[in-house]
């Protein structure tokens, strides 16, 4: 098994992330992550799932979501082609004796202090979930009070847009009126 | 056309818009606000049922026997979760359905109101779509999208749930002339592409079979079959669902594979080097234990859905697009082939396959003391005759009826194929009927299925839709009890329903306004389907009394292959001299 990536266009509607999340439970697929937020286009919204999955139920649920009626685009962002970054805020035991060598790590990962009490700091970081990991490792030493990830985001590498073909709104549908 | 009126007046002017011409439901008090312009609309006809879901498959027999949109109504909480069950088996067999609901007012939404149930959400996983409809603004187009997604692609139930404040409020009307589903873009028509390429292999194949699903039936495209079939002069399997879909008189028709399926089809499968699957999906029922099924074969398979392809069998030729527009190019484009000098000889394994069908045809015991099952179907088959509707439950009886009747042409045989919901006739026949009330209509239903619907009778008898209905009746669950005398050493564990004793079927259907008659000998049996044929100012149960011990064959036992098919209780078919 793998880890994908999945980038999910869906218009911004109440009920959307259930019947998206619904699709993986009911199989019994556990999704690793999961960010949702806005795009570039007020009425979508763009999904970045993360699942270990093999091929097979990966193409599988990845149909499924493509008949969503809500589901507008699912992309596979390839790892290396990708830009994928998460955050973490932290909250690791300072005191006196040790703060500087704290501060010393959050450097040493670009991470930043946004909270200082007198017995602990909290940091962000941000990054891939491999130099997220190597900074907790470093912090664990020191006692992590408190710890919250977000899921991941990710974008393509390069110039060219996975949601340039939603810009402007597909042909309306005409209905014929019966009746 | 722009009109103040209230939301539950559009709502029904909106319906009305939608081509809706009857409705099976029972109103309530989340859904009461509709109901007042219901009771003026000169366009619907209400059909007020007894239980939601007989609502729900009414509506789906009437969509299922006519190709329309069914619709059915019911009020929120206990009205809308009785809609669960239909919903779930409309959603299984493809079935067009608009199911609307009432739910309690906006304010009171999420806070347990009293019949209150979050239907939209209950029902997510078993609709094609679904609305929650707050504001009196949004009904007609909610209306509008829930039939184009219903009727279009693969058809399928979609639901509107609407709060009792927007049924009030004040709107305007104006039924919109388009949508804007920029999500929803379902492919009909196929690339040439793989069409060529199958065709291709169908002309280099030496024992391709047609194996056709319910899709030919919701595409309407049997007469297309009918013409690739006779061009190629391959074999025809039609599933559970897509009985009908191709003559069963037919030299080229080897019956239905699967599970329950006729030595010929399920043979031809197993021994098939191309499968052409055409609106099927490789359901379970059909394939046995998968990865020995039809293993020699190479497989074309053609879907509206492209999520079925390739979801239990790898394609070597994916074709995504509507059965009617694909056998229409595949026909272009195999006479292509056998234009071009390509194209082998079919007829030795059309020839071997029917011999199969000759040498193992349908059979069943008859008994000297008591009815067979089997007989009285297939009495029924040949009175009533090809141009009737037959509605079955599920299990035995309706394995029976699938074998034993005839079927000549689409929309002639309903049935709940992918749920397996037992309690489905009546209500469904009851659909078929007020749909095409010149049918004759006949549901063949078990004593255990029957006793789960039978109140939709009284709706009926009320409405003058008379209905018939065959209760194959053996006192017992039989398909359950069929297993319990094949794998569990005869333990009948609570599958004895007496429902030879109580409840007395005559007079229950004589108590729901029926005509009720009872038939035990098989002298009797054309005598009294006959009379049930000359009754058509009521609806007729005729309660025939059968041998409990009759058991469907053929069959494979679940989880083997289909090589290990049955012909009889350890008997299997001998296929020596016909070995390829």
């Amino acid at each position: 098994m793998t880890t994908s990536t999945l980038s999910v266009l869906v218009q911004d509607k109440p009920g959307v992330l259930a019947r998206v999340a619904a699709l993986f439970s009911r199989r019994g697929y556990n999704i690793e992550s999961l960010a949702v937020g806005p795009t570039e286009h007020p009425e979508i919204s763009r999904m970045t799932i993360t699942v270990n999955l093999e091929d097979q139920p990966l193409e599988q649920v990845t149909k499924q979501l493509n008949k969503l009626v809500e589901v507008l685009k699912i992309v596979e962002l390839d790892g290396s082609g990708a830009v994928e970054r998460e955050l973490a805020l932290v909250k690791v035991k300072a005191d006196a004796a040790t703060r500087s060598h704290v501060l010393e790590t959050v450097q040493l990962f670009r991470a930043k202090v946004v909270d200082v009490a007198v017995d602990a700091v909290t940091i962000e970081v941000t990054g891939d979930r491999g130099k997220l990991e190597a900074m907790l490792r470093v912090l664990e030493p020191f006692g992590i009070r408190e710890l919250v990830q977000s899921g991941m985001v990710a974008i393509n590498r390069g110039g060219r847009s996975i949601t340039d073909r939603h810009a402007k709104p597909p042909a309306p549908i005409s209905i014929a009126e019966a009746g | 056309m722009t009109d103040k009126v209230t939301g539950a007046q559009s709502l029904i002017r909106a319906l009305e818009c939608a081509g809706v011409d009857t409705i099976f439901g029972i109103p309530g008090g989340a859904i009461l606000p509709a109901y007042d312009p219901l009771f003026d609309s000169t366009q619907i006809r209400h059909i007020l049922v007894r239980h939601e879901q007989g609502a729900g498959h009414a509506a789906s027999g009437y969509a299922a026997a006519t190709g329309r949109v069914g619709v059915c109504m019911a009020t929120s909480g206990p009205g809308a979760t009785n809609l669960v069950t239909p919903i779930a088996d409309a959603h299984m067999d493809s079935v067009p359905l608009v199911a609307i609901t009432g739910q309690v007012n906006s304010a009171a939404i999420g806070s347990d109101a009293f019949q209150e149930a979050d239907i939209r959400g209950i029902t997510m996983p078993i609709t094609k779509h679904s609305y929650l409809i707050t504001d009196a603004d949004d009904i007609p187009r909610a209306i509008a999208e829930a039939f184009y997604i219903a009727s279009t692609g693969r058809p399928g139930p979609v639901l509107v749930d609407i709060s009792k404040d927007a049924l009030q409020a004040q709107t305007t009307f104006e039924y919109p002339t388009s949508i804007a589903l920029p999500g929803y873009r379902p492919v009909t028509r196929p690339h040439s592409k793989p069409v060529r390429e199958a065709a291709r292999m169908i002309a280099a194949s030496e024992r391709p079979v047609l194996y056709v699903g319910g899709g030919v039936i919701r595409a309407e495209a049997s007469a297309e079959l009918l013409e690739l079939a006779e061009l190629t002069r391959i074999p025809v399997v039609t599933t559970l669902m897509a009985r009908g879909a191709f003559p069963d008189s037919h030299r080229l028709h080897l019956g239905m594979p699967g599970m329950h399926g006729t030595v010929a089809a399920v043979a031809a499968l197993q021994r098939s080097d191309l499968l052409v699957c055409l609106g099927a999906r490789f359901d379970d029922r059909v394939t046995g234990k998968l990865d020995s099924f039809a293993p020699d074969a190479k497989v074309i398979h053609a879907d509206i859905d492209p999520a079925e392809i390739g979801k239990n069998r790898v394609a070597d030729v994916p074709i995504v697009g509507d059965c009617r527009e694909v056998i229409t190019q595949l026909v272009g484009a195999v006479q292509a082939e056998y234009d071009a000098g390509r194209g082998g000889d079919s007829g030795p394994w059309l020839a071997t396959c029917q011999g199969w069908r000759e040498k193992f045809p349908l059979g069943y015991e008859r008994h000297e003391d008591s009815l067979s099952p089997q007989y009285v179907i297939e009495r029924l088959g040949a009175i009533a005759g090809t141009d009737a509707v037959y509605v079955a439950g599920v299990g035995q009886h309706q394995m029976w009826a699938a074998h034993f009747v005839k079927y000549e042409h689409p929309r002639s045989w309903l049935n709940s194929g992918g749920l397996g919901t037992m309690g489905y006739a009546v209500p469904a026949a009851m659909g078929a009927k007020a749909a095409l009330p010149d049918k004759t209509v006949w549901a063949i239903d078990g004593d255990g299925c029957f006793q789960m619907t039978n109140q939709e009778l009284a709706t009926c008898a009320l409405n003058g839709i008379p209905i018939k209905v065959a209760v194959i009746n053996n006192s017992s669950l039989g398909m359950v009890r069929q297993w319990q005398t094949l794998f569990y050493e005869g333990r009948y564990s609570h599958t004895d329903l007496h429902s030879a004793r109580v409840p007395d079927f005559v007079k229950l259907a004589e108590a729901l306004g029926c005509v009720g008659l009872r038939c035990d000998s098989a002298e009797d049996v054309d005598g009294i389907i006959a009379k049930a044929m000359e009754i058509n100012d009521a609806p007729v149960v005729v309660d025939f009394i059968v041998n409990r011990d009759a058991m469907v064959w053929p069959m494979v036992v679940a989880g083997l292959s289909n090589d290990a098919i049955q012909i009889a209780r350890d008997l299997k078919p001998d296929f020596e001299e016909d070995e390829l």
